[in-house]
């Protein structure tokens, strides 16, 4: 069967491998050098054909062509690539002299990804995950939604915050003269209060100990300070929670030591600015300036490792859920 | 009555609307001579039936009258003498906090990479507690590097907020030095400024109310709510921070309230708000796990495990 019949029933009536989608049809044939539905890359319309696989950690090229068409068992001929980047560039050029400009240039893209995606994923797996994903079924995520809006709804919080403040009020909580209620109410409650004791005096002696026990909740305790103690730890992890005020050279130096085999997008010390806690409006400005730094700085600095770049992909990630 | 069967139907939307609302005026009228005929009976409100109330039983919860009402953060000292002979393994997770008397000291931090919906969010809880730090994220300092570090520092707690697609989707708290470890998803955060009628947040330390935590899982992890707070609350701020247990959901929600008279109490909400469901429980610091939700223990209805 000639190219151009395979080609017009794939792409005017049907094919198993073609996804459509609004915009573009895409294929699922592994054979596929781009993914992509089109004359050109179409694996089962092309007599010749090239593309590269990677078979358990290995790469191959494969190739097709139309004088061993006729016996499908031994229509694609494989080359294993080598393990470096550049010599398997070099072979896939020598295999594919003279072979369509296309394919060359698609085969060359597509192992230049398999290295990158074998790249990331040994360094992944040297560095230890703390995250772990769980996917969740689009179905469990809607049923709690709407679990947790029928909590809510049960819930009545606000009523219930009420309930418990009056009877904190009412049962003596907040000590002998509370400064969150108003002197007329107190005054109020406490007539209450002092009914009600009276009552419980005379009905039950054995109580009246507890009760007293209870009252001394409003004392004040002076308590002990925790203090800052000289802490001697391990260094590199002392200068992350330094951050701030231990010298910054330092942790350059520790920094290029050790971090040489970790990401690239670590942020210098500047940016590890810590917090004080006791001035909460602090808080606010600290972080806000930590904000603009962290374009800057990250332009300024990049980490000093092998120069390969790297695309992340994010192909399944949409029913991922972080834990 | 015949005008709302599906054979026949008013066609004039006007005429039917009103007639629909006569219906309706007259429904409600019965139910509220009802409900004024049970008051001057004397029998009890009729209460709504939920699946609160149908609960599947727990062998942990004590006593529903007892723990119905948890006690605010300044008493948490008395309580501790009478939880002590109710369970001392409870306690032991939080002894710097019960026994010693120490207040809280957190370090708070997000996941590695994360944007400014974090950092916003660990704003929020900066104005939540009273001595807490924040400190940007390393990636290659693991959470047990973190813990074993600022434990060493004298920190009780450590906090991770995860980031997930620019959403805020889970919150670690470690109980330092010994753990344990718990793990929330974290949903429906709003931010104080977005919540209509907002007050402004003042800095003393609020009192805590914590709502509902019954079985020995979930006063576990009531006393790990409390443990984040100081012992004694600054009650002339008028301020105080509900987390309110219904069905496994655990709201979150921040309140100024003034005691308007002896039975009627004003709340304005402060914010933030969000929702926290508890979905692992480790010892240590992420050891072996002792307790986790599956997707399984939904599927019946009536079980709650806090």
């Amino acid at each position: 069967m000639s190219d151009e019949i395979i080609w017009q029933v794939i792409n005017q009536q049907f094919c198993s491998y073609k996804m459509k989608t609004d915009y573009q049809n895409f294929c699922r044939n592994e054979y596929n050098v781009t993914g992509l539905c089109s004359r050109q890359s179409c694996p089962l319309a092309n007599a010749k054909y090239a593309t590269i696989k990677n078979i358990d950690g290995k790469l191959y090229l494969y190739m097709k062509t139309a004088e061993r068409a006729h016996t499908p068992s031994k229509l694609w001929e494989r080359i294993k690539l080598s393990k470096n980047y550049e010599k398997a560039l070099q072979q896939v050029d020598e295999h594919l002299l003279y072979w369509n400009k296309f394919l060359i240039h698609k085969c060359k893209q597509r192992l230049t990804k398999f290295t990158q995606i074998a790249i990331t994923e040994r360094r992944m797996a040297l560095k230890e995950e703390e995250r772990s994903y769980v996917g969740v079924a689009p179905k469990v995520k809607r049923r709690e939604v709407n679990r947790e809006r029928k909590a809510l709804s049960a819930a009545k919080i606000e009523k219930t915050i009420e309930k418990e403040l009056l009877t904190r009020l009412k049962t003596g909580a907040y000590g002998e003269k509370p400064l969150n209620v108003d002197e007329k109410i107190w005054k109020k409650v406490l007539g209450d209060m002092q009914e009600e004791n009276e009552l419980e005096d005379e009905e039950d002696y054995d109580e009246e100990e507890e009760e007293e026990e209870e009252e001394g909740v409003g004392e004040i305790e002076y308590v002990e300070e925790d203090d800052e103690e000289d802490m001697v730890d391990v260094e590199d992890l002392e200068k992350w929670l330094e951050g701030d005020n231990s010298g910054d050279e330092e942790g350059l130096v520790n920094d290029d030591s050790e971090e040489e085999s970790s990401d690239d997008d670590q942020d210098d010390d500047e940016n590890m600015k810590a917090i004080d806690k006791h001035s909460k409006d602090d808080f606010n400005d600290e972080s806000k300036k930590r904000g603009k730094n962290e374009g800057g700085s990250g332009k300024k600095k990049r980490r000093r490792r092998p120069n390969v770049e790297i695309e992340i992909e994010h192909e399944n990630a949409g029913n991922l859920l972080a834990q | 009555m015949g005008t709302t069967s599906k054979n026949f139907k008013i066609k004039n939307k006007d005429v039917r609307t009103q007639i629909n609302l006569k219906h309706k005026k007259e429904k409600s009228k019965l139910k509220r001579e009802e409900r004024k005929e049970r008051r001057e009976k004397g029998l009890p409100k009729q209460v709504p039936d939920t699946i609160d109330g149908k609960r599947e039983y727990d062998e942990t919860i004590k006593n529903p009258e007892d723990s119905d009402s948890s006690v605010d953060n300044s008493d948490s000292e008395d309580e501790k003498e009478n939880e002590k002979q109710d369970d001392d393994d409870q306690q032991g997770d939080f002894s710097s906090y019960f026994k010693d008397g120490k207040d809280p000291k957190i370090l708070i931090t997000t996941s590695a990479n994360c944007t400014r919906h974090a950092y916003n969010f660990v704003d929020c809880f900066g104005e939540l507690f009273e001595d807490i730090k924040f400190i940007k994220r390393k990636r290659n300092y693991s959470m047990n590097d973190m813990a074993r570090l600022s434990s060493n520092r004298g920190y009780t707690h450590l906090v991770v907020v995860n980031e997930d697609k620019k959403t805020i989707n889970g919150i670690t708290f470690i109980a330092l030095p010994e753990g344990p470890t718990y793990y929330f998803s974290v949903s429906s955060y709003i931010e104080g400024k977005k919540i209509p009628g907002h007050g402004k947040a003042t800095s003393h330390i609020p009192e805590l109310v914590l709502n509902n935590f019954k079985t020995s899982l979930g006063a576990s992890v009531g006393n790990l709510f409390k443990s984040l707070f100081p012992h004694k609350p600054d009650i002339e701020g008028r301020q105080v921070i509900t987390i309110h247990n219904q069905r496994d959901f655990m709201f979150f929600r921040r309140h100024r309230y003034v005691f308007r008279n002896e039975e009627k109490v004003g709340l304005q909400e402060l914010g933030p708000q969000f929702t926290l469901r508890l979905r692992r429980v480790q010892r240590g610091v992420k050891g072996e796990t002792e307790w986790e939700h599956k997707p399984s223990m939904d599927k019946q209805k009536k079980k709650f495990y806090l």
